[in-house]
C-alpha cells in the first residue's frame, strides 16, 4: 500500500517525522505551563498574585516544579504490586499523549512538491480513534488507585471509573449529531467542512458547527470537564473526601505524571472542541486574507498558501488557549458537584439530551435547514 | 413571633424554576463573578505586599529591629550594665562585658563596653523592655526595620557587627529611630 492511496501525495516521511515530535513537544510544553498557567489564573480570580518568584514573573515556576518532583523520595507503600504502580501513571501519560495524533493543528504546507501535513496521522476514523484512546485513559487511573492498595485509592479509581463510563455515553450521543451533518469521522475533514467555501457566509463564523449544534456542544463541553476530571468534576480526587484520590500514595515524579496527564488531557479536549465546533484552524476573513496574500501582497503562490495555513495554526492555538482558560476559570468559580448529582447529570439529563439533540438535527437535516454535507463526502 | 431587629427575610420555600434546575444561568452568574475579579487584579493595583521587595507603612511607634546607638562623637553609648537582658522576658539578650583600655575613649563612652552583644531574633518578642530597661538610652528599637527572613537558625542571632548604628549619621536610618535624651533636647532648644 503506497501512502498515495491513502491520499498523501508527495508525502515526505523526514518532514512528516518533524511534525511528529514537534507536536509531542508542544503538548508536553503546554501542559508544563499548564501548570503555572493554572496557579495564575487562580491567583487572579481570587484576587491574589500567583507565583512571582522563580524567574520573570515566575515564568521558571514549572522547571523549579520539575525539579522538586525529580529529585523527592519514590515511595512504594508496604502492600502495593509494584509492577501495576509504575504501570499506572506510564498508562496515564501515554493515552493522554497519543490522542492528540490525529488533531489537525493546520492545513497542509507546500514547499514547491514536498507538502508537509501539519497533524500527526489523517486517519479517516480519527473520532473514533479519539475515543477509543481517552476510554483507555480510564485504566492509567484504575490501575494506578488499585495497586496502591489503599481504601482512598480505591474508592478515587471507582469513581473515575464509573464516571467516565457515564459520561462518554452523553460524549458520544453529542458527537454523533456532528457526524450526522459532517458524514465522516476525520477531523481533517470535519474541519475543512467548516470553512465557508460549504458553510454559510458571513466573515466564516457561523460556518462553525457550534452555530449548527449549540445543544451539542454544550452536552460535549460538560462531558469534556468530567472526563478530563476537572472541577466541578474532580471526584476522582477529591482532596477534601479522599485525601488525594486514585493518586493519594503517589510520590515524586509518578505523581508529577498523573498531574501532568491531566493537563496533557485538558490540551487534547480543548482541540478537539475546537476542531468539531469552533472550526479548528479556520480564522473569520481567512479567503479574503488569502486573497490579500496573493494578488495584493506579491508573493509567491507557495509563500501565499504557507503564510494563509500559518495563520491558521494560530487561530487554531488561539482557540486552545481560550478553552483552556475557559476550564480553568470554571474550576476556580464552581463548587464540585456531590456524587449523586454527578450520577443524576449524566444518566437523566445529558444523556436524554443528546438523544434529542440527534433526533433534533435529524430533523433539521431533512428540512434542509441545517445543510447535508454527508453528500460532498460521499 | 415579632422581629426585633426587623431584618429578619421570610423564607418561602418555593419549588425551583426552570432556569434555577438549568443549572447554566448560575453558572453564568458565577463566571461574571469571578471575571470581573480577575480584570480587577489585572487592572488595579494589587492589595498583596510583595514583602522583602515591599513592605507595609510602618507605624511611627512600631517596635523593629533593635539599634545600638551611638552618642554624638560616635561613641557606643552601651556600658553592658546588664539590665536590658534582665529586662528581657524572653531572655534574648546576652553580653560580655569589658573595661574599656587606654585610647579607646573615643570609642567608647563608660568605662565599660559590651566586649560582645547579642540579641536571638527568633526568641524576641520585641516588647521592648530592654529599650525602658536601658538607663543609658543606648538600645532602641527602630520603625521602619524588621528582622529579615534568613534560611539558617544561627543568621537570627544578631552580634554588634549588625547591631551597633553606622558611624557615619548618613547611614544611619532616616526616620522612626527615637531620639535620644541629648537629640530630644537639641530639638527642643531648636524648636524654642
Amino acid at each position: 500500500m503506497s501512502l498515495e492511496s491513502i491520499g498523501w501525495p508527495n508525502f515526505s516521511l523526514g518532514w512528516q517525522g518533524i511534525v511528529v515530535l514537534v507536536i509531542f513537544g508542544v503538548s508536553l510544553l503546554i501542559a508544563t505551563y499548564c501548570t503555572y498557567a493554572e496557579r495564575v489564573i487562580a491567583a487572579f480570580l481570587q484576587d491574589r498574585v500567583g507565583p512571582d518568584r522563580a524567574g520573570p514573573w515566575g515564568l521558571a515556576q514549572p522547571l523549579a516544579d520539575a525539579v522538586k518532583l525529580f529529585t523527592k523520595e519514590e515511595f512504594f507503600p508496604a502492600g502495593a504490586n509494584k509492577a501495576l504502580f509504575v504501570f499506572g501513571p506510564c498508562l496515564a501519560m501515554v493515552t493522554a499523549l497519543m490522542s492528540s495524533a490525529v488533531i489537525p493543528f493546520g492545513n497542509s504546507l507546500k514547499f514547491g512538491d514536498t507538502v508537509v501535513h501539519l497533524r500527526g496521522i489523517d486517519s479517516n476514523i480519527g473520532m473514533l480513534y479519539v475515543f477509543g484512546i481517552v476510554s483507555l485513559g480510564v485504566y492509567g487511573i484504575m490501575i494506578g488507585g488499585w495497586a496502591s492498595n489503599n481504601k482512598f485509592s480505591l474508592l478515587g479509581a471507582i469513581r473515575a471509573a464509573s464516571q467516565n463510563i457515564s459520561y462518554e455515553l452523553a460524549m458520544g450521543l453529542a458527537l454523533i449529531a456532528v457526524l450526522m451533518m459532517s458524514g465522516s469521522l476525520s477531523l481533517s475533514t470535519i474541519t475543512l467542512q467548516q470553512s465557508s467555501a460549504t458553510g454559510w457566509h458571513w466573515g466564516d463564523i457561523f460556518a462553525w458547527n457550534v452555530f449548527k449544534q449549540p445543544l451539542g456542544f454544550i452536552i460535549f463541553l460538560v462531558c469534556a470537564f468530567a472526563e478530563t476530571n476537572r472541577t466541578p468534576f474532580d471526584l476522582p480526587e477529591c482532596e477534601t473526601e479522599l485525601v488525594g484520590g486514585y493518586h493519594t500514595e503517589y510520590s515524586s515524579m509518578k505523581m508529577g505524571l498523573y498531574l501532568f496527564s491531566e493537563y496533557v488531557n485538558v490540551f487534547v479536549a480543548t482541540a478537539i472542541m475546537s476542531v468539531l465546533y469552533f472550526g479548528g484552524f479556520n480564522y473569520p476573513f481567512q479567503y479574503e486574507f488569502l486573497d490579500f496574500l496573493q494578488t495584493k501582497a506579491g508573493l509567491s503562490v507557495d509563500w501565499a498558501h504557507n503564510l494563509f495555513v500559518l495563520m491558521g495554526v494560530v487561530a487554531m492555538f488561539a482557540k486552545i488557549f481560550t478553552g483552556i482558560f475557559f476550564f480553568m476559570w470554571v474550576r476556580w468559580t464552581l463548587p464540585r458537584f456531590r456524587y449523586d448529582q454527578l450520577m443524576r447529570l449524566g444518566w437523566t439529563i445529558l444523556i436524554p439530551l443528546a438523544i434529542f439533540n440527534i433526533l433534533l438535527t435529524g430533523v433539521l437535516i431533512t428540512t434542509g435547514i441545517i445543510p447535508d454535507l454527508t453528500i460532498a463526502v460521499r | 413571633m415579632q422581629s426585633l431587629s426587623n431584618r429578619a427575610k421570610k423564607l418561602e420555600k418555593k419549588p425551583m424554576t426552570f432556569a434555577e434546575r438549568a443549572y447554566l444561568p448560575a453558572i453564568f452568574q458565577g463566571l461574571s463573578i469571578t471575571m470581573q475579579h480577575f480584570f480587577r487584579a489585572a487592572t488595579k493595583k494589587q492589595i498583596t505586599i510583595r514583602y522583602p521587595e515591599e513592605t507595609r507603612p510602618f507605624s511611627p511607634v512600631f517596635r523593629g529591629l533593635h539599634v545600638l546607638k551611638r552618642d554624638e562623637q560616635g561613641r557606643e553609648r552601651c556600658t553592658a550594665c546588664g539590665l536590658c537582658a534582665v529586662a528581657c522576658p524572653a531572655e534574648a539578650i546576652t553580653m560580655v562585658a569589658g573595661e574599656r583600655k587606654k585610647g579607646e575613649q573615643n570609642l567608647y563612652r563608660e568605662e565599660k563596653y559590651a566586649v560582645s552583644y547579642e540579641i536571638n531574633m527568633l526568641r524576641c518578642i520585641f516588647c521592648g523592655l530592654c529599650e525602658e530597661a536601658c538607663p543609658k538610652a543606648a538600645i532602641y528599637l527602630q520603625a521602619d526595620k524588621m528582622a529579615p527572613p534568613r534560611y539558617e537558625r544561627d543568621e537570627f542571632i544578631y552580634g554588634k557587627d549588625r547591631l551597633v548604628e553606622p558611624t557615619s549619621p548618613d547611614n544611619r536610618s532616616a526616620r522612626g529611630i527615637q531620639l535620644t535624651p541629648e537629640q530630644a533636647e537639641k530639638l527642643r532648644t531648636q524648636l524654642a
